[in-house]
């Protein structure tokens, strides 16, 4: 299956009862897989009228504590953050996958890690973090629809799905299962009509002095549980290793042919892949540098993630910077290269 | 031998009000508390408040309720509704949030001939923001940001959003009321009534009901002159009645 249809499989797997997206390329996949199968179960798809409208049906659905998620590409993302920032601020959980590809304004439509900063920095006003999943292959992101769904639930929050234009069209075989998933807290706030209880009110404004900041404060705290608790990352070889090379999704799976190929070289790579990309595996990173070793971060944009690696390393090591933006790949042999300059290789 | 003739609707709650003096969204409110007594649905009701002066509707009516971004209560609403059918949603917006900012979304929304009841509240003004010009704004009308008056040439006409929905296949019924008078006031409890029937019987489009609302403070008139100004002269650019049902 191409990545975009496998997590809709996922998804709909996972009890997603409502799907609305609006067209963009790469990800068209999604919408027309979910027009035809979402009916079949008996559940929701609607095709809105823009990004904007998606991201509020999906408000919407998740308000009557149903499990909503939405898709869509880098330009449509930008249009959801309006959204995105009034489901944080009203502690709605949602799940959005963003099928990366070439910016800013229209770019283009290859794949890309451009929108690094909008995703892991919130992207909409205000004071709120979203989790952010950056899965490399397409079982992985096939298994991230489950554990977004639990993890909007369990902590109220927005989780995006940050794929690309490769991860999304590309065929790999997949395992599709339903797992047991997270004992998850009741949802006693959602509005169901007001049957025999006090009447139930999801918002964002909070006006009298020092509310809002109560609220920001609660959120906190709620941030900081997560940072504590649902870190992901996958590394190789760190131990001995005179470089590590940092990259996520789909460059972290040409980062790893570039290390293996060092190693049979002789040179002592390993590398580290973030799969949460907030929380970010800081604590991992920094434990890594702890022994002097050079960090190359590697990135399908022209350096986000990196800002990220130099905040864990704290100048511990020095931290240097490979990337190809705007629909650019790197290749194994542009890595390689790097890798040999950086260990003071020659080239072969 | 004393008698109750008069007396709050239990779904409004017993509080004191944001709104100016010869404001209308009291009224509104009071009549759609009416209504969902009347029609004993509180129990299954969801309202959605707008961004703009009752962004607090929910202070008021002891319903489930939700606030919403600027202009994305259609939105909201199809995403409760598509996945709650047996529900009753209800939108409650104003002109700014519906004729201005959300104006795709009230269009799409009409156009899909979503199961909804919008009350539209039109006051030709921004209210909560500080009177600025509304889509809705009259010819000629002094805001604060059409200090010499509304002119066509520089702002447009005013929008009629009804007649503009009334075209749409996917609307089922579209009223124009006020509430200048008891008699207006009775006809609009009526119109909105209608709206929540046909959702209730399962009607197969969106309900609007467009309610001429008045603002005295921003239209900068006593309340009693802004009854007979609503009167006089909105009603000439949004002329009252059934546009479709």
């Amino acid at each position: 299956m191409c990545g975009n249809e496998a997590l809709a499989e996922s998804a709909i797997i996972a009890g997603c009862d409502a799907y609305f997206g609006y067209p963009i390329t790469p990800q068209n996949e999604v919408p027309a897989y979910m027009s035809r199968r979402m009916p079949e179960e008996g559940r929701v798809f609607v095709q809105s009228e823009s990004e904007l409208a998606a991201i509020n049906m999906v408000f919407g659905a998740s308000a009557t504590g149903k499990r909503a998620m939405t898709s869509s590409s880098s330009p449509g993302i930008s249009l959801m953050q309006e959204g995105i920032s009034y489901l944080s601020g009203a502690e709605l959980p949602a799940v959005v996958v963003n099928v990366m590809r070439g910016g800013p304004g229209l770019g283009n439509i290859a794949p890309s890690q451009a929108d690094y900063f909008q995703a892991t920095r919130g992207g909409g006003h205000g004071d709120y973090r979203t989790i952010v999943l950056g899965p490399s292959s397409v079982q992985e992101l096939v298994d991230c629809m489950p554990l977004a769904f639990d993890l909007a639930d369990q902590y109220r929050m927005t989780v995006m799905v940050l794929a690309d234009g490769i991860l999304g069209q590309m065929m790999e075989p997949v395992v599709l299962e339903k797992k047991k998933g997270r004992e998850l807290p009741p949802k006693d706030w959602a509005l169901t009509g007001a049957a025999g209880r006090k009447q139930n009110i999801v918002r964002s404004l909070w006006l009298p002095e020092g509310a809002l900041e109560e609220l920001n404060n609660k959120l906190l705290d709620k941030y900081k549980q997560v940072e504590k608790s649902e870190v992901l990352c996958e590394e190789y070889e760190v131990d001995d290793a005179d470089i590590v090379v940092v990259a996520y999704g789909v460059a972290a799976r040409i980062v790893r042919g570039a290390v293996s190929r060092a190693r049979e070289e002789g040179i002592k790579a390993g590398w580290i892949r973030p799969i949460t990309l907030w929380p970010f595996p800081t604590g991992q990173i920094s434990r890594a540098a702890d022994e002097f070793r050079i960090f190359l971060v590697v990135e399908m944009s022209n350096g986000q993630m990196v800002e990220d690696v130099r905040l864990a390393v704290t100048g511990k090591a020095p931290v240097l910077f490979y990337g190809r933006p705007g629909g650019g790949v790197p290749t194994v042999d542009e890595i390689l290269d790097q890798i040999r300059q950086l260990t003071l290789r020659p080239k072969t | 031998m004393m008698k109750t003739v008069f007396k709050r609707t239990p779904t409004l709650k017993d509080c004191p009000t944001h709104y100016c003096p010869g404001c209308g969204h009291g009224i509104a409110h009071r009549l759609i508390a009416e209504i969902i007594d009347e029609l004993d649905i509180r129990d299954r009701t969801i309202g959605i408040a707008p961004v703009g002066c009752a962004v607090l509707a929910y202070d008021y009516l002891d319903v489930d309720m939700v606030e919403v971004a600027h202009g994305r209560p259609p939105a909201v609403a199809t995403g409760m509704k598509r996945t709650n059918p047996d529900k009753i949603i209800f939108s409650y917006q104003g002109d700014g949030d519906l004729a201005s900012i959300g104006a795709a979304e009230i269009l799409h929304a009409g156009h899909r001939g979503e199961q909804i009841t919008v009350v539209f509240i039109n006051n030709a003004v921004y209210g909560m923001t500080g009177g600025q010009m509304a889509p809705t704004t009259m010819l000629d009308q002094v805001t604060a940001t059409t200090p010499k008056g509304r002119s066509a040439a520089e702002q447009g006409y005013p929008l009629q959003v009804s007649e503009l929905l009334a075209t749409l296949p996917g609307t089922i019924y579209i009223e124009r009321c006020a509430l200048s008078s008891v008699a207006q006031i009775r006809k609009t409890k009526k119109a909105i009534k209608h709206a929540f029937d046909l959702q209730l019987e399962g009607a197969d489009g969106m309900s609007m009901v467009e309610v001429l609302s008045p603002c005295p403070t921003y239209w900068r008139m006593s309340p009693t002159k802004a009854m007979e100004w609503l009167e006089n002269n909105m009603t000439k650019v949004f002329p009252l009645g059934r546009l479709k049902g």
